[in-house]
């Protein structure tokens, strides 16, 4: 999924997101399989080393405030390791994805499927191999983690630039090529900055979601291996498993206070920045603001920085235009063939693909487990979905008294912002501790985890789709009278749709994802779990059993896929069609 | 400061030759849209050449043809007075939307060109702001477009096309995004620029469905047949600039066009002549009913008492040739009114309709619309055949795709459903895609 900027949701956007090509087809299948055999790869290779990671050297994480804030900087500062490396690869593999068809063809079906595996997964599987890596060295449970970081981040910022590189304003690309602008002019005067606002965005989402992780890729078991690496994720596993929640509330504050800096210091300031690059000829009523944009901007360090970096953007040697890589070719006959030539490659390798899933599997798993598989994935499909359904009783009418309040809207929408960032599992033992204190069932009581971090996309979504409700039809309502009944049928329900999608969709997605850690939870030596696809995978981790892991993942994706496949793009299509307010 | 900007050495030489250019869209096995056939054009240096036409002329196309944009089907270009073979620095585009980057200042949106030719930025800064002074720009230079007006906007998109100092500038309906105010300003500014001799240009070929801009500014008009587009008329103007639009030659002159304009689509049978046998092949282009109905109001309350001028009744009405012309065309397709020359005449029927209240103007269109449209007749037809009442409309959609393109078959049934529905003869529905008989009074 590709987040779109909430607060400036406009049709137009909607509607090639809900056209986008994405309907469900044979490269969605093909795509499953490839990432499927390069887990299996990956596992089997790690395995054949077989290290004796027990040996790793890592400093042991002390429960001292003093020593919080550098793990709070070094939690942080992994963070932004993983948005650098997810930005490149979003250049990179967006682009080609772009310029090239048949390169399309494959990745954007990819991208749909690694963004739907849980990123817990990716962390089972690469953590062995980095490790390899750097024998005996910290820097290879480091590279674990930033991995697994980039793979919560990076899908859906590579989404967001290749919708921005596929929907570039035509007058603006003749121009570049009217002008014969060299591909990396086209790059920084044009592709580039109409990709801004979107990439800010979705990076900023990603930050967010990612600290989910952080406190997962930190301290991290799987089998017999552990990895511990010094940072706020550590200190809260040592927490919990101590049982110390002086400690536990140490960590919430300090998430708390990092996430307000980063906020304050890094992203309202691109945000406001980034406005300049919305493509658009008016002047918005509304312009973000920061104060330490301002202040930057009248320090004369600032432009003193920006100045050589300039010079050096325009010192880059004119790359030729990528013009070949594109899909005007001469010859349609030969493109024909090309074309066909290439779908074979790509059906061959995935004919490989799925031997080699199969061989491996049927190994170790039976048509049982598949079995089983299934109907627990059945089981937390419930959940999500009567959790979706609850979250949205409870927040879409809030969010709506909220949006058609507009003081109140703009006070509230950063803090459910800050609440979506906010890695709600470190709140997650106090939930254990209440469970167990008043002897409740967890299959019922540990369900709400799932959507404890995720319904606040539901909120703010709703209160921006709240906030544009157009004046002239709220006054129409007005002066009619209408009834609250007949209010909402005509007017709130259809003009928030299209932005509740957005937001549901979110929190579906991530709900899948947290599952992992919502129906599989300890407190010192307590475990609670409650029967779902996401305890299955969490204690196939804790086993250290490979094929289960790949499994869960598999039937985790294909689960997300249908959903997103039947019911979420459906809507959006619907919105898009139906219910545009211009 | 008008140092780097000077006229080159003259020579007589044609700039642009463009021979027998033939485009088209789409599937390339013939089926797709053809927009441009047997299109010949020589520009000289020294003149204004005005592209005038109804949008679907392939006017435009012809333009980024020549701007190498696009590769045209078949039929060469050749373009002369080149730096080598490298059109890029021998025309230079201005666009309708402007194309302005909204992310660079007006400065830098200038420099673009000049960036991309690897200009060194001391030359390139000199430049442009030596183009920013002649097109009027002093004191923007570090403004972003969005805090122009639409008129300060395409100065800067004419800064730009002219700082690369081509020989040929195009332009593509520069004006018509602008008010009737500032594109007269723009447009006298530029034919100073032009007469002065202050512009590097050789050459302006400009594309307009406007034939009073066409008449103001050009030494050549091209006027363009649509679908497809091809050259019908060579049109020399004469007159001396500055040009005033209340001259009787130029308003002889603008009359004039309008009558070739008018010209090849009198009467119907050129409109469904290829398809004779059904009638469902004609093509037709949604004009809303209202427009319809206030069209036959202005030419029954005109002076000439049911007869008006195209051009004289253009002006009244403030609306381009190629507004009112499909206008006109529809109400003489259903036998509302006649077309001579640049004259409409209404029908008796008209005259009934003008005097009639709602119900029976509805009554009367019914009665016109099942006359003379087929398409409309048919789908009544096989609506009044079914025990149910309904038909998809992707049955006619698909009958209307075997006599034309599949844009035509859009605006045509868009025009029979708005058509159908005002005369309540069927009704559509949106949701499923379907026509019925149902009655929702």
């Amino acid at each position: 999924m590709v987040f779109l900027s909430s607060d400036r949701l406009n049709p137009s956007l909607l509607a090639r997101f809900a056209r986008r090509e994405f309907a469900p087809n044979r490269y969605d299948l093909i795509a499953l399989v490839l990432v499927g055999a390069a887990a299996v790869l990956v596992v089997h290779g790690a395995t054949q080393m077989n290290l004796p990671v027990a040996t790793l050297r890592t400093t042991p994480v002390v429960l001292d405030p003093v020593r919080l804030p550098e793990y709070a900087l070094r939690s942080t500062l992994r963070m932004f390791a993983a948005i650098v490396i997810s930005l490149l690869f979003t250049f990179g593999v967006a682009t080609l994805a772009a310029k090239s068809r048949r390169a399309g063809m494959v990745i954007v079906p990819m991208l749909d499927i690694l963004q739907s595996i849980p990123i817990l997964t990716f962390l089972a599987f690469t953590t062995a191999f980095f490790i390899g890596l750097f024998p005996g060295s910290e820097l290879g449970a480091e590279c674990a983690a930033i991995f697994g970081i980039f793979t919560s981040q990076a899908w859906n910022m590579a989404f967001s630039f290749y919708q921005s590189l596929r929907t570039l304003p035509p007058d603006l690309e003749e121009v570049s090529t009217q002008f014969r602008l060299s591909a990396w002019q086209r790059f920084t005067k044009l592709e580039l900055p109409f990709a801004t606002p979107a990439l800010v965005w979705n990076t900023m989402m990603s930050m967010s979601g990612s600290w989910f992780f952080v406190v997962a890729a930190e301290a991290l078991t799987v089998g017999h291996r552990t990895v511990a690496l010094p940072g706020i994720g550590s200190w809260l596993a040592l927490a919990i498993d101590r049982g110390d929640v002086r400690a536990v509330v140490w960590a919430v504050v300090a998430m708390g206070i990092v996430i307000l800096i980063y906020d304050q210091i890094l992203f309202r300031p691109i945000v406001a920045w980034a406005d300049k690059f919305r493509f658009e000829m008016t002047a918005s009523e509304e312009e973000p603001y920061s104060w330490f944009l301002v202040l930057l901007q009248r320090t004369r360090l600032f432009s003193r920085i920006a100045r050589p970096l300039r010079a050096l953007a325009g010192a880059v040697p004119r790359l030729p235009r990528l013009g070949s890589l594109g899909v005007t070719s001469a010859n349609p006959a030969l493109e024909l063939w090309l074309d066909r030539l290439w779908v074979g490659v790509v059906s061959a390798v995935a004919v490989w693909a799925t031997v080699t899933i199969i061989a491996y599997v049927h190994r170790t798993l039976t048509l049982g487990d598949v079995m089983s598989a299934f109907g627990y994935g059945l089981l937390t499909f419930a959940r999500v979905l009567v959790l979706i359904v609850v979250a949205s009783l409870v927040w879409v009418p809030i969010g709506v008294w909220i949006g058609m309040r507009p003081a109140w809207a703009q006070r509230i929408q950063p803090v459910a912002q800050f609440l979506a960032a906010f890695p709600v599992n470190i709140l997650f033992p106090f939930v254990v501790m209440g469970i167990v204190a008043w002897r409740l069932n967890p299959d019922i009581w540990l369900s709400p985890l799932i959507v404890l971090g995720t319904q606040w996309y539901i909120l703010f979504n709703v209160v921006a789709g709240a906030s544009v409700l157009p004046n002239d039809l709220r006054e129409v309502a007005g002066i009619f009278r209408l009834g609250t009944w007949q209010k909402w049928r005509d007017l709130i329900i259809p003009g928030v749709f299209p932005y509740y999608v957005t937001g549901a969709l979110t929190a579906s997605g991530g709900s899948w994802n947290a599952s992992i850690v919502a129906e599989f939870v300890t407190w010192k030596h307590t475990q609670l779990q409650a029967a779902g696809l996401g305890s299955f995978i969490a204690s196939a981790m804790a086993a250290g059993d490979f094929p289960r892991i790949a499994l869960g993942s598999s039937v985790i994706c294909v689960f997300v896929l249908l959903m997103n496949h039947s019911l979420w793009r459906p809507m959006y299509r619907y919105a898009a069609k139906n219910l545009r307010l211009n | 400061m008008t140092i780097a900007l000077e006229r080159p050495v003259q020579n007589d030489a044609p700039l642009v030759e463009v021979r027998a250019l033939k485009h088209v869209y789409g599937k390339g096995n013939g089926a797709g849209l053809t927009v441009l056939e047997d299109v010949n054009l020589t520009l000289r240096p020294n003149e204004i050449v005005g592209l005038l036409g109804r949008s679907g002329s392939g006017k435009s196309t012809l333009l980024r043809s020549i701007a190498g944009l696009i590769t045209p089907t078949s039929g060469t270009i050749k373009v002369s007075d080149m730096p080598g073979d490298d059109t890029a620095h021998g025309v230079s585009m201005v666009f309708q939307s402007f194309a302005l980057f909204p992310w660079l200042t007006v400065q830098k949106n200038v420099e673009l060109g000049l960036e991309a030719q690897g200009v060194p930025p001391e030359i390139r800064r000199k430049r442009t702001l030596a183009a920013i002074d002649l097109i009027g720009l002093d004191g923007f230079e570090n403004a972003y477009p969005k805090e122009l007006s639409g008129g300060m906007r395409q100065r800067v998109g004419l800064a730009r096309a002219l700082v690369v100092q081509p020989s040929i500038l195009l332009m593509d309906e520069p004006f018509s995004a602008l008010d009737v105010l500032t594109a007269e300003t723009l447009r006298t500014d530029l034919l100073d620029l032009w007469s002065e001799g202050r512009m590097p240009i050789r050459s302006i070929l400009i594309v307009t469905h406007n034939i009073e801009e066409a008449v103001l500014m050009c030494d050549r008009i091209l006027v363009f047949s649509s679908n497809p587009g091809r050259v019908i008329a060579e049109i020399k103007v004469e007159l001396p600039q500055p040009r005033n639009r209340l001259d009787p030659a130029f308003r002889a002159l603008v009359d004039d066009i309008y009558a070739r304009m008018t010209a090849r689509t009198t009467g119907p049978a050129t409109r469904d002549g290829n398809f004779p046998g059904t009638g469902l092949g004609m093509a037709l282009t949604h004009v809303s009913t209202n427009t319809l109905a206030g069209m036959i109001e202005a030419i029954a309350s005109s002076p000439n008492d049911g007869a008006a001028d195209l051009a004289t009744l253009a002006r009244e009405l403030q609306m381009e040739a190629d507004e009112l012309l499909p206008i006109a065309e529809t109400l003489q397709l259903m036998r509302f009114a006649e077309i001579e020359g640049r004259t409409i005449r209404l029908n008796p029927a008209a005259r009934r309709y003008d005097a009639a209240d709602v119900d029976e103007r509805k009554q009367l269109f019914a009665q016109h619309l099942l006359a003379y449209v087929p398409l409309a007749a048919h789908i009544r037809r096989v609506l009044d055949d079914r025990a149910s009442h309904q038909a998809p409309a992707t049955r006619f959609r698909d009958e209307l795709e075997d006599f034309m393109s599949e844009p035509y078959a859009e605006e045509t049934m868009d025009a029979i459903v708005s058509w159908g529905r005002y005369a309540e003869i069927f009704a559509y529905h949106e949701d499923d895609d379907r026509f019925s008989l149902d009655d929702p009074a």
